[in-house]
C-alpha cells in the first residue's frame, strides 16, 4: 500500500535541491570582498546588455505595456530559453545551486498587480531603472527615489505581511513540473520547445 | 468669465478623457529602437544568469539592491526602529552583491550608451512629452515617484522583479515567478493603457 502510493507519487524521480531559505547568515558570501567586487563586475555586463537591447529606454518599456513593442518579451524570453537549459545543465553537473522562489499565491498576484501599477507609472523596473539612469534618464532619480521608499514602506508591514498575506496560498519552493506532477528533464524537453515556438511566433507577428 | 475660466479648467483636465484619437507621437515605435538584437542581448543575459550561479551562487536580481541600500538609510535616521523590522532582520540593512550589481548597471548602462552615442541627458522622455506635454516635468517626477513605490512594495510582496521573478525565477521554472511575471504585466498594461490611450 505504502509502497504503491509512493511509486504513484510525482516525487518518484529524486527530489530536486532547491536551495536553502534565502536568508541572511553571517557565513554568507555576498557580504565578502570579493563577491561584492564579483557582484560590481556582473552589474556592468548586466547593465551594458540593457542598454544595448533597448530596455532602459522609456518609450520601449512603455512600448510593452502599451502592446506595441515586444522587445522586452524578445529579450526575457530569450534569456529564460538560454538561462534554462544553461543553469539546469550545470545543476545536472553537479556545478550549481537551485534557489528557486517561493510560491505564495496571494502574494505573487497581489504584489504582481501592485509592481505593474507602478510599472507603467515609472515606466522602468529596478534593473533596467538602474540602466535609465546610467543612460541619462534622469527622471530615473525620482524613481530610485520611490523604490527605496517603497521598499522601506513594506518593511514597516512586513511583519503583518508575513502574518497575513504571505501565508495566504504558501505553497513553498514550487516548480511547474511538480504542479504538473512531471519530471523536470521531461518538462523542460516540451516546456523549452513551447517557448521557442512563442519566441519565434512573436517575431514573426510583431513589427518590433 | 471666471465660470468659463473654471469650465475651460475642468475641460482641459477631463480632454485626455474625451479625446479617442490617439495623441501624435505617442506611439513607442516613432521612437528608436535597441541598438543591438534583442535575442543576442536576451541569449547573453541568459548566458550571464550561467556566471552568476557559478561564480556567486546567485541569480540575477534587482529589486533587493534597493531594499537594502533603504535600510542603510533608514538605519542612519532610525537605527533602532529600522532593525525592529521584520524585514530588515531577515535582510540585513547593508552593501551586499546585489546592491553592488544595481550599481554596477548604472556604470554598465553608461559605457553603453556612451560608446554607441545614446547619452540622452534628459528629464523628459520624448514618449511621456508627446502624451503629457513638454512643461509636464512634475507630473512626471511624481508618477515616476510614486510608481517606484508602488513597484518596490510590490516586488518585496511578489519575491522579486522584473529580474528576480520574470528572468531568474522564470527560467528556474518556478511557479510563483510565472504568476508574478504575468501579474506584473496585466497590471502594467492596463494601467499604461489608462494613462496613454484613454
Amino acid at each position: 500500500m505504502t509502497a504503491s502510493t509512493q511509486s504513484n507519487a510525482p516525487a518518484a524521480s529524486p527530489p530536486i535541491d532547491k536551495g536553502g531559505p534565502e536568508k541572511d547568515s553571517p557565513a554568507k558570501r555576498e557580504f565578502s570582498a570579493n563577491q561584492l567586487l564579483l557582484g560590481a563586475f556582473f552589474g556592468v555586463i548586466f547593465g551594458f546588455l540593457l542598454q544595448k537591447g533597448g530596455v532602459a529606454k522609456y518609450h520601449i518599456l512603455l512600448g510593452a505595456l502599451l502592446l506595441e513593442d515586444f522587445t522586452v518579451v524578445k529579450v526575457m524570453l530569450t534569456a529564460i530559453i538560454v538561462g534554462s537549459i544553461g543553469v539546469f545543465s550545470l545543476h545536472a553537473m553537479g556545478l550549481v545551486k537551485l534557489h528557486i522562489k517561493p510560491t505564495r499565491y496571494a502574494a505573487n498576484i497581489i504584489g504582481g498587480l501592485l509592481f505593474g501599477v507602478g510599472f507603467a507609472l515609472l515606466g522602468y523596473c529596478p534593473g533596467t531603472g538602474a540602466a535609465a539612469l546610467g543612460q541619462g534618464n534622469w527622471d530615473a532619480i525620482a524613481g530610485v527615489l520611490g523604490l527605496m521608499a517603497g521598499s522601506y514602506l513594506f518593511a514597516e508591514c512586513s511583519a503583518w505581511l508575513g502574518k497575513t498575506v504571505m501565508k495566504w496560498g504558501d505553497r513553498g519552493k514550487l516548480m511547474l513540473p511538480e504542479l504538473l506532477g512531471m519530471r523536470l528533464s521531461a518538462f523542460l524537453l516540451i516546456f523549452v520547445p513551447v517557448l521557442i515556438v512563442v519566441l519565434v511566433a512573436v517575431d514573426r507577428f510583431t513589427v518590433r | 468669465m471666471k465660470t468659463i475660466l473654471l469650465m475651460s479648467i475642468g475641460l482641459s483636465a477631463l480632454s485626455p478623457l474625451l479625446l479617442s484619437a490617439v495623441t501624435p507621437g505617442t506611439h513607442p515605435r516613432d521612437y528608436p529602437g535597441p541598438a543591438w538584437s534583442p535575442y543576442l542581448v536576451g541569449g547573453l543575459i541568459g548566458v550571464l544568469s550561467m556566471f552568476t550561479f557559478y561564480f556567486s551562487d546567485k541569480p540575477l536580481g534587482a529589486s533587493t539592491g534597493y531594499a537594502r541600500l533603504a535600510g542603510l538609510l533608514g538605519r542612519a535616521v532610525a537605527p533602532k526602529h529600522t532593525d525592529s523590522l521584520k524585514f530588515y532582520k531577515d535582510n540585513k540593512p547593508a552593501v551586499d552583491w546585489e546592491v553592488m550589481l544595481v550599481l554596477g548597471a548604472i556604470l554598465g548602462a553608461f559605457l553603453a550608451a556612451w560608446q554607441g552615442n545614446e547619452l540622452t541627458g534628459e528629464w523628459l522622455p520624448e514618449l511621456w512629452a508627446a502624451r503629457f506635454g513638454a512643461g509636464s516635468l512634475t507630473l512626471r517626477l511624481g508618477a515616476a515617484l510614486v510608481g517606484g513605490i508602488f513597484m518596490a512594495f510590490g516586488a518585496r510582496l511578489a519575491g522579486g522583479c522584473t529580474s528576480g521573478h520574470g528572468i531568474s525565477g522564470t527560467m528556474q521554472l518556478s511557479v510563483g515567478s510565472w504568476i508574478a511575471v504575468i501579474c506584473f504585466f496585466a497590471g502594467g498594461i492596463a494601467t499604461a493603457l489608462l494613462l496613454f490611450r484613454v
